[in-house]
């Protein structure tokens, strides 16, 4: 928590999130170190509201988003990490309560206002209102940015995900790490999230697909035979 | 932002892809009719159509399901599709034995070349949450029930690879011609979401 911020007061699970946004008016919540986008394993979001088919966007607005972000992301960074990331630093509660398109507003104006293109006074005034941005960047940089290409695992390996929770942005779900699990694709190395989410430029490094089994994961809840595979960076894991 | 000074009604969405839109097209930054025409590309020439016509490709011609087995970029490539978020496709093959279903539980990973922008319900917390930790009650919820005897293998798109689901073909299928079965093929089937 920085010190200079008022002790947040917004519980994004609470049955009143709805006033998320009157809350983030005067308030400022610092994510979670696991944020709310971590979504594999929770539970009580319901059935999946599903549609064999629907139009690509749901309002023009929307389409508008895509069109903003596709014109203006290779000012601050690129599709990668760091824009995932700023869409991570949303107020849980409205990340919770509002439809994709709008995390994809919130996080790439959050980097255009950081990269100085705009300021938070004059997108309120634009916009008549409240613009809501995302919260700081607190992710830390790990002193070794080595970049790494020859993998140290092979298929058939077995591994344990380091029980990591950074504050900033990874690649490896919440609900991994700690778990056991088997290397079953090694894959060519690429840069990684982590880093380049937080300034540190491209640092390669090997890549996997790790199988977990259901018991693994979730134990009584889980099912036999069944398993989930997640890609993985070398620096997630460790030996068994 | 710790600012104490906002005013205190929320701006409509509207207002606000407004207001950003509008600092960047006086800065220069953003030529909206330029990108209007890459959105444009996205809505006229990417979507399941393009995956629909791979999957008939492989259940018509084996070598090329071998092909697309061993290397999915680049078989999907022979068919003339690729570009961003199909940099590297890794390819599902559904049996008797084993079902297959694709989630991205951190974001909203997919693969566009091949079956377009991800519907809502894929990018929506139930779906992501509930994928990876009962994907048999979820698929059966969804109108899929998988037998017992059939391993279910969930695939979290968390790093680079984008996955495609290659479905059974259907029985009764055996008389239609290749661009026949990939009026048979669903986004949902490519997915996992759904049994043909």
């Amino acid at each position: 928590m920085s010190a200079n911020r008022p002790p947040h007061r917004l519980n994004p699970m609470s049955p009143d999130r709805g006033n998320w946004a009157e809350s983030a008016v005067e308030t400022s919540y610092d994510p979670a170190v696991d944020g709310v986008h971590d979504l594999g394993g929770l539970d009580g979001f319901g059935p999946v509201e599903h549609a064999a088919g629907e139009p690509m966007f749901d309002a023009d607005w929307e389409r508008r988003t895509l069109r903003m972000v596709l014109g203006s992301i290779h000012l601050v960074g690129g599709a990668g990490g760091r824009f995932r990331h700023s869409i991570e630093r949303m107020d849980p509660g409205h990340y919770l309560s509002s439809p994709y398109y709008e995390h994809w507003l919130t996080g790439v104006t959050t980097l255009l206002v950081e990269a100085g293109v705009t300021t938070q006074q004059e997108l309120d005034r634009r916009a008549g209102g409240h613009f809501p941005l995302s919260q700081p960047d607190r992710g830390v940089l790990p002193d070794d940015r080595t970049s790494r290409t020859t993998p140290r695992y092979a298929v058939g390996d077995v591994v344990r995900v380091r029980e990591r929770h950074p504050p900033g942005h990874t690649r490896a779900p919440r609900y991994v790490q700690g778990k056991q699990g088997t290397i079953i694709r090694v894959d060519a190395a690429a840069n990684i999230d982590d880093i380049q989410a937080h300034g540190g430029g491209e640092v390669a490094d090997p890549l996997y697909s790790v199988r977990f089994t259901s018991r693994e994961l979730w134990g009584e809840a889980g099912t036999d035979g069944d398993v989930v595979h997640v890609d993985l960076f070398e620096r997630y894991l460790q030996e068994a | 932002m710790a600012d104490h000074h906002h005013p205190q009604t929320l701006a409509p969405v509207e207002a606000r892809i407004a207001a950003i839109e509008a600092v960047l097209v006086e800065k220069g930054i953003l030529d909206v009719d330029a990108v209007d025409q890459v959105v444009q590309h996205f809505e006229d020439n990417l979507g399941p159509m393009n995956g629909a016509k791979v999957v008939a490709r492989a259940w018509t011609d084996p070598q090329y399901k071998d092909r697309l087995l061993e290397d999915g970029t680049a078989a999907i490539a022979e068919l003339g599709f690729g570009g961003p978020e199909g940099e590297y496709v890794v390819v599902l093959e559904n049996t008797p034995e084993v079902h297959n279903l694709v989630v991205c539980t951190l974001c909203s990973c997919y693969p566009w070349p091949i079956l377009g922008l991800p519907p809502k319900w894929y990018k929506a917390p139930a779906y992501r949450s509930r994928a990876v930790r009962e994907p048999r009650k979820l698929l059966a919820e969804m109108g899929s029930a998988i037998p017992d005897d059939v391993e279910i293998r969930v695939w979290d798109s968390s790093a680079e690879a984008r996955y495609l689901v290659l479905p059974m073909r259907p029985g009764g299928t055996e008389d239609l011609s290749e661009q026949e079965l990939a009026g048979v093929v669903t986004r949902d089937s490519m997915i996992g979401v759904q049994r043909l």
